[in-house]
């Protein structure tokens, strides 16, 4: 708690009725809500950083009903109001949740206060009547916010604005969502200029971030929110499971713990069980059930499963008719979930602040310690686990920085405010760059991005006449057509997701043809049907599926009793390792005094990696080199997490390509990276043919790189995000593609075509910002080979070490890294030749 | 972007053959720059160019690049200049809509006179195109039969001795350990051949997708894909692994 001010008088704060209703409930307000009502009150923004169950909705909403309480019922036929507050939510589940919480107080303390929500599943009649009549508080998504600003009637909407409160703040900032709504909220500022937000957060590793967020951002001046900040309650009660069981290698299934985890569940009153993936919350599902012998109720939740079903499990996760539910970061986020008294988190968190969030989950009264136990799928998620668990009592916090804001969103944004109001162009620069994310923007990008919106930005410049918006006379900037404007709405959000298709479960009637109809299970990305033949079996939603084809958009698949299911390896929901836990690996590797907190079976392992080759430094790279089977191997661990490993791997295999190494192929995890080929590297770098210095520069993030990602599918998937975020191209529309109104064009294609005519493009230099951060994690990537620059060690060996084994019993088992090309093709084309030579 | 690095190649060494088929009696070379080519007739086969897509969108509001007129062209020429074939035929889905060939810009009309200089050219008309191309080099028509084969843009239903059709882009996936590839390919039963798209934003159709469904004898379908520098050929029956 932050101190005591004399502005918090409890009597002058409080109106009456909000004073009887908390008495008559025996109840007190908290300080923090006292003290944010008064910052209000004061004219302050203001982020308040609180635990779960610190009541931090009513801290929120108190300014606001305070505030229309004492303004009393509007008078019949008074003049047009808008709204007085904005409440935004990353979920919609959650704006319609907050309704309810809310109503329940407004109502017993008979408020004059209109409350209502707006998501994309409220119909157009009500839409159209929350224009002409705004309730007071409106709840609503990011989403929403933006199409009701890039609405002509948006200056009428919001010019009596006073709040805007923001949920679930950290988890709204750091993704292209946060930098809109950041844009989003500068427009708010110029139609309301004495608007306030308060801002409601987890912790985060730099409240400084979100306080900036919160507030317009001037030339040469750095502005912030204020900040209230509540320490976390009772502490949480963590745990590393404890096993008889030999812990894995490597694997991420954790089968190993599956009887331990099922007797916590018994001794449990409502357990949430925590995966990292969707094929591993598959797996562990199907695991319990296989343990199930009391028939516990257990269900499965995550993101490609069909909404209603997701919608029944969370129901009745609320009402305590579950004993557990196995859930992906589906449901990280704040639904109340009825009485959770544990949290098992199988496979290691992957980040500090994503363990204390999901531990968060447990148990909602604050004073009450949450109580988790984490289960690693293998030895080094030990160490990591064990290395998350210190963090979380320390209060150390990793979440990632807000960012710099994106210029594809930046691109859509421009066109809604066209949409709204013709715009000036130095005026519209102004409000951007009021965003914090955007406050260095260049104003040569911001034109660049003016005129990619309004002609697409092209060099040979031949769209003149299809412009999309336009300037008028006055030398504002307005949209061309309604079409534009159409097509605007159509396209918004930031959300891209990979082509999906739904899965449909049908029948073999007794000819052995298929049925029609059968429920919906869900969605899988197309790519994962593309690669399956009929009679291909998958897991998905707890069954063993056999593929039977495509119909139309879906995928037909029946039950299958096969055992061995080929997993679904649907990319959803693989997080890296957070670079502040990789580092604390680091540490516990380098620190024999450490181990001691570990297992014995992973003690006993690191003193044998000791023995016969070398636990690194904290700062050093440890790279082994052994023949195994008629291959030579190169493993180095960096513990940068699988995508940086990944970037490195492709790099890697260009430089011993060219070194005459011949690499075969690699295969990446969060903590090492294993390189194969045919020429024995141990010798070579023993030799000085090969120099692990020149292997490792930093100057492979140059020309190498610059090589692969003119192919990489990364890279391409990158781009086909910001290409639909900027509006190139249009949006695919589940369901829809039918009706025939949406051509889609590819956009592997148009990324090859620009790429090739206009290689500094502005939406190429918007993917290239992109993939440095996410799927590429370039940037850690070169942070990691500075820091590793002259201590790199080489340990020759006759044998795989201990240490090596978990990558090397990956190898097989993970897709080898490594992009599918010709190679694939060469392979399939040369069995045709066998066949018709032999 | 490949085919385009490869049609721009010069080195005769690094230039990639084709693979010699039978398609209904009469050789034919499918080249890696996507055209089909009938030595004996001296035919060069082109499909599905889909000229002015750029700014077909455009003018639906969609700014994609507005360079892959000239990147098809390009491809043209190159395939055009390895054969010097007597007869081109371009079978059909010329230009994206039928506004396409009138709205062509000047430059690339020239470079198609130039292109069809000393030798004949058809425009088959296709969904796309139906009125036949304005103001080009050559003639328009609806289908042509030459050296024992037809040539016409929708394949017809049923078994069809002989036929050389576009339309349905095909694309074959190849998958081996994990890993799977997807390429246009020429598609043929030895009894009638499917053209990839030529055009460089056209995307593809799987063989497995059911427009394709009762066209061969899929006992006989080879998917002759297009790599980086070569043909690949693939019995459908193998393409999964």
């Amino acid at each position: 708690m932050t101190g005591n001010d004399s502005r918090l008088s409890e009597p002058d704060l409080l109106p009456k009725a909000f004073r009887d209703w908390f008495e008559t409930r025996g109840w007190k307000p908290r300080a923090h809500q006292l003290e944010l009502l008064a910052r209000a009150k004061g004219g302050e923004s203001t982020l308040l950083i609180a635990p779960t169950g610190a009541g931090k909705t009513m801290a929120g909403f108190l300014p606001s009903l305070t505030d229309l309480a004492r303004r009393g019922p509007l008078a019949p036929g008074a003049p047009f109001t808008g709204i007085h507050t904005l409440y935004v939510s990353p979920l919609k589940a959650l704006a319609v949740d907050i309704e309810r919480n809310l109503m329940k107080p407004v109502g017993e303390m008979r408020l004059p206060v209109s409350i209502e929500n707006r998501t994309g599943d409220t119909p157009q009649a009500k839409r159209q009547r929350q224009k002409i009549k705004p309730p007071d508080i409106l709840l609503t998504t990011p989403e929403q916010v933006a199409l009701l600003l890039a609405n002509g009637e948006a200056t009428r909407f919001f010019k009596d604005l006073k709040y805007v409160v923001f949920d679930e703040l950290h988890s709204l900032v750091t993704s292209k969502r946060g930098h809109l709504l950041s844009l989003g909220l500068a427009r708010l500022r110029r139609l309301a200029p004495a608007v306030q937000t308060i801002g409601l957060s987890a912790t985060v590793a730099d409240p400084m971030d979100l306080q900036k967020w919160l507030v317009g951002q001037e030339p040469g001046e750095e502005r912030h929110a204020d900040l209230i900040t509540v320490s976390g309650g009772a502490k949480p009660d963590i745990s590393i499971l404890a096993t008889d069981e030999h812990i894995p290698w490597s694997g991420h299934s954790a089968r190993y713990a599956v009887a331990d985890i099922y007797a916590e569940l018994k001794r449990h009153r409502t357990t949430l069980i925590f995966v990292n993936t969707r094929s591993q919350a598959e797996l562990v599902f199907q695991e319990l059930w296989a343990a199930n012998d009391d028939n516990l109720a257990i269900a499965l939740h995550h993101g490609s499963l069909d909404v209603a079903q997701r919608r029944k499990v969370e129901a009745a996760m609320a009402e305590n008719r579950l004993r557990a539910v196995v859930a992906t970061s589906t449901l990280d986020l704040g639904i109340d979930w009825g009485d959770v008294d544990l949290v098992i988190h199988v496979g290691a968190p992957k980040g500090a602040s994503r363990l204390a969030q999901r531990i968060g989950r447990a148990n909602h009264r604050m004073d009450e310690p949450s109580k988790a136990i984490l289960v690693p799928a293998n030895r080094f998620e030990v160490m990591e686990s064990r290395a998350a668990l210190d963090a979380n009592y320390v209060g150390a916090q990793d979440t990632p920085p807000v960012g710099e804001g994106a210029l594809d969103v930046l691109a859509q944004h421009v066109l809604g405010m066209a949409c709204a109001e013709p715009f000036d162009l130095l005026e519209l620069y102004g409000e951007v760059a009021s965003a914090s994310p955007y406050a260095g923007l260049q104003w040569e990008s911001f034109e660049r991005v003016v005129d990619f919106v309004a002609t697409g930005g092209y060099a040979l410049r031949t769209y003149e006449r299809y412009a999309r918006i336009r300037k008028t006379k006055e030398g504002r900037w307005r949209v061309s057509n309604p079409q534009v404007a159409q097509q605007y709405r159509l396209n918004l959000g930031t959300i891209v997701e990979e082509p999906m298709l739904n899965i449909r479960l049908v029948k073999r009637n007794a000819l052995g043809s298929l049925g029609r109809g059968g429920m919906v299970l869900g969605k899988v990305e197309e790519y994962f049907v593309e690669q399956l033949s009929p009679s291909d079996t998958f897991l998905f939603s707890g069954k063993v599926l056999r593929f039977e084809g495509i119909r139309e958009n879906e995928c037909l698949a029946s039950n299958a009793f096969s055992l061995d299911p080929k997993i679904p390896s649907y990319a959803g929901g693989k997080f890296p390792l957070s670079t502040y836990l990789a580092d604390q690996v680091r540490q516990m590797l380098a620190d024999p005094e450490r181990w001691r907190q570990l297992p014995d079976q992973v003690r006993d392992w690191l003193e044998i990696q000791r023995e016969k080759s070398r636990l690194p430094n904290h700062d050093e790279l440890l790279v082994e080199t052994f023949p195994r089977g008629n291959r030579f191997y190169m493993v180095a661990y960096p513990f940068e997490g699988r995508l940086a490993h990944q970037t490195l791997g492709m790099l890697l295999t260009r430089r011993l390509e060219r070194a005459g190494a011949k690499p075969l192929g690699f295969v990446a995890t969060d903590y090492s990276l294993a390189v194969w080929g045919l020429e024995d590297t141990g010798t070579m770098i023993r030799s000085g043919r090969l120099r692990l210095a020149d292997l490792f520069d930093e100057d492979m993030l140059g020309d190498d790189l610059e090589a692969w990602l003119a192919e990489s599918f990364l890279l391409k998937r990158t781009f086909r995000s910001c290409a639909v975020i900027a509006g190139l191209i249009e949006r695919r529309h589940p369901g829809k593609e039918k009706s025939g109104r949406q051509v889609t064009v590819s956009a592997d294609l148009i990324y090859d075509v620009l790429r090739s005519h206009e290689p500094d493009h502005i939406l190429l230099e918007a993917t290239r910002r992109d993939a440095a951060k996410g799927l590429l994690d370039v940037e850690r990537l070169g942070a990691m080979l500075k820091r590793i620059k002259g201590h790199l060690t080489h340990c020759a060996l006759e044998h795989v070490s201990p240490l090596a084994v978990p990558i090397m019993l990956e190898i097989g088992r993970e897709p080898v890294a490594g992009e599918a090309h010709d190679a694939v093709l060469a392979e399939a084309a040369d069995d045709l030749l066998m066949e018709a030579m032999g | 972007m490949n085919r385009l690095a490869l049609a721009m190649n010069k080195d005769p060494h690094r230039r990639a053959a084709g693979v010699e088929i039978v398609v209904n009696g009469v050789a034919a070379v499918c080249d890696p720059l996507g055209g089909l080519y009938l030595p004996d007739a001296g035919v060069l086969v082109v499909s599905d160019l889909h000229l002015e897509k750029g700014a077909a969108f455009a003018r639906r509001g969609l700014l994609l690049p507005p360079y892959d007129t000239q990147a098809t062209l390009n491809i043209l020429s190159a395939v055009i200049a390895r054969y010097d074939p007597r007869i081109v035929v371009s079978l059909g889905d010329n230009f994206h809509d039928r506004t396409g060939s009138l709205h062509l810009p000047e430059h690339f009309r020239a470079q198609l006179g130039t292109l069809a200089q000393g030798r004949e050219w058809i425009w088959i008309n296709g969904n796309h195109d139906p009125d036949g191309a304005v103001d080009l080099p050559g003639r328009s028509t609806d289908e042509v039969y030459l050296d024992g084969l037809v040539f016409r843009h929708e394949p017809k239903l049923g078994p069809q001795k002989g036929e050389i059709a576009g339309h349905l882009h095909p694309a074959a996936t190849v998958r081996r350990r994990e890993k799977s590839v997807r390429r246009p390919c020429f598609a043929t039963d030895g009894i009638r051949l499917l053209m990839p798209a030529f055009g460089v934003m056209t995307g593809g159709l799987d063989l497995r997708h059911r427009a394709m469904a009762g066209l061969f004898d899929s006992s006989a379908l080879v998917a002759h894909l297009m790599g980086r520098d070569r043909i690949y050929s693939v019995r459908f029956a193998n393409l999964l692994g």
